[in-house]
């Protein structure tokens, strides 16, 4: 019976090709982190616990930053009371690795409840980590009540439209794009027309061979849209990244770690600071996975990336807080 | 005589029956008002419930989150009839219905979770 209803779950729901014993082996990095490293667009991933067994070389790089994700501050419910402590937690993590990261990126939901209090303990939180620059892109909890007006107030300077980006760092192009704004009644994040006309001349003038970085966060690939994990028009946005040879792509939002290869594009989900949420389908809602205590720390999360200049290369470290 | 009498009793047990008639529509009136009241969409899981409620014109329908995670109820017409803030935790968001009709609404944070109220 029970087995009967395992297969029942394994049907390919998102028609890409990835059935859900395909998520489960995604899943197995949740929790104890891995080491992905992409290699001309194919992704090796090694897990934490058998770190030793990897070679320093494939962890460093020209360039290596850290992504954090879903610190929302201000929540206080049973799931994690308190968040300010694991993302401390999470900066102490991000101090203790071997060569400092270069810069920060917050995959959004910052706060829980876009109040300017929580941005205020945010920030000071993340003052004391080693890298001091900090790229944020909002989750849907920061642009609550004044669509994002605030967010933009304080995160936002020099970025287009609803708070858009791009900049360069060692040769790795990165974009930081919005899709939690104007959410559609029944549907998945959305990027919009203005958005993708700016992506599409963004990445007009840059070579092949230039490594992209896509940060954004709700997935821009289908992770399960019963539960509005997808983006609607994420397909139009990987469309202008196909002459690329390295396309890498980290989201927030699921507060899990998940892992997908598509082609010249490696999506990747970071965990949350703050609290968990249930692996696609193996609860009755997306809300707060409650976990005992001790357990805690072990389901959240920051996320070292490194870049190797000429492989073309980006390993990916997921790293628990326990 | 008395037939007038009898008219006049018609009359009063008319009058009567007029006050009792008028009673009892003043009463289902008010129990109406008092279900109308306490019409109520419960948010749970990600979820609103009943998706569909039916109501009658001028009742008032109170949204309460018992979601963990904050919600919002936003009708999805362009001039958005309503719109509450952010709801958290037990937080209520109530909205009069005047008008008969059907209105579709979700939650603006998580577009997945859609509701109705129709109005009749």
């Amino acid at each position: 019976m029970f087995e009967k209803k395992k297969d029942e779950l394994l049907h390919d729901h998102n028609h890409d090709g990835v059935d859900r014993r395909g998520f489960l082996k995604c899943m197995a990095w949740a929790g104890t982190g891995a080491l992905c490293v992409m290699k001309g667009g194919v992704l090796n991933s090694y897990s934490l616990s058998r770190i030793s067994e990897t070679s320093t070389a494939d962890m460093m790089g020209e360039l290596s930053f850290v992504q954090i994700s879903d610190s929302h501050m201000g929540f206080n419910k049973p799931a994690n009371p308190d968040v300010a402590g694991t993302l401390k937690a999470a900066v102490d993590k991000i101090n203790a690795l071997s060569g400092a990261p270069e810069f920060m990126l917050h995959t959004g939901d910052i706060s829980h409840l876009s109040k300017p209090e929580e941005f205020d303990t945010v920030d000071q939180i993340l003052k004391s980590a080693t890298p001091k620059d900090v790229f944020y892109v909002p989750g849907e909890h920061d642009v609550l009540n004044d669509d994002g007006k605030q967010f933009l107030e304080r995160y936002g300077k020099g970025s287009k439209g609803a708070g858009w980006y791009s900049f360069d760092k060692k040769g790795v192009h990165f974009i930081g794009l919005i899709n939690v704004m104007n959410l559609k009644a029944g549907g998945l994040g959305t990027l919009g027309h203005d958005q993708l006309e700016w992506l599409e001349d963004d990445v007009r003038h840059l070579t092949h061979s230039t490594p992209i970085v896509v940060f954004a966060h709700i997935p821009l690939w289908s992770v399960y849209p019963e539960w509005g994990w997808g983006t609607e028009d994420s397909n139009q946005a990987l469309a202008y990244l196909k002459k690329f040879g390295s396309v890498t792509v980290l989201n927030g939002h699921i507060h899990q770690t998940m892992q997908k290869v598509e082609g010249n594009v490696t999506f990747h989900t970071a965990a949350s600071t703050a609290f968990p949420q249930p692996q696609p389908g193996k609860a009755d809602s997306p809300g707060p996975m409650k976990v005992p205590a001790e357990q805690l720390r072990s389901v959240l999360g920051i996320t070292d990336v490194n870049y190797i200049r000429g492989q073309h290369a980006l390993a990916v470290v997921d790293s628990s807080l326990a | 005589m008395r037939r007038s009498v009898s008219i006049a009793s018609l009359a009063a047990a008319l009058v009567l029956g007029t006050a009792g008639f008028g009673t009892g529509r003043k009463g289902s009136v008010a129990s109406a008002q008092e279900k109308t009241s306490t019409m109520e969409v419960k948010i749970d899981n990600f979820s609103f419930g009943p998706v569909t409620l039916t109501v009658p014109v001028g009742a008032t329908v109170t949204w309460t989150n018992r979601d963990d995670i904050p919600h919002t109820v936003v009708s999805t017409d362009d001039s958005k009839t309503f719109k509450s803030k952010v709801l958290d935790t037990d937080e209520k968001f109530s909205f009069t219905f005047s008008k008969a009709g059907t209105y579709p609404y979700f939650c603006s944070i998580h577009p997945k979770m859609t509701g109705k109220v129709i109005v009749q």
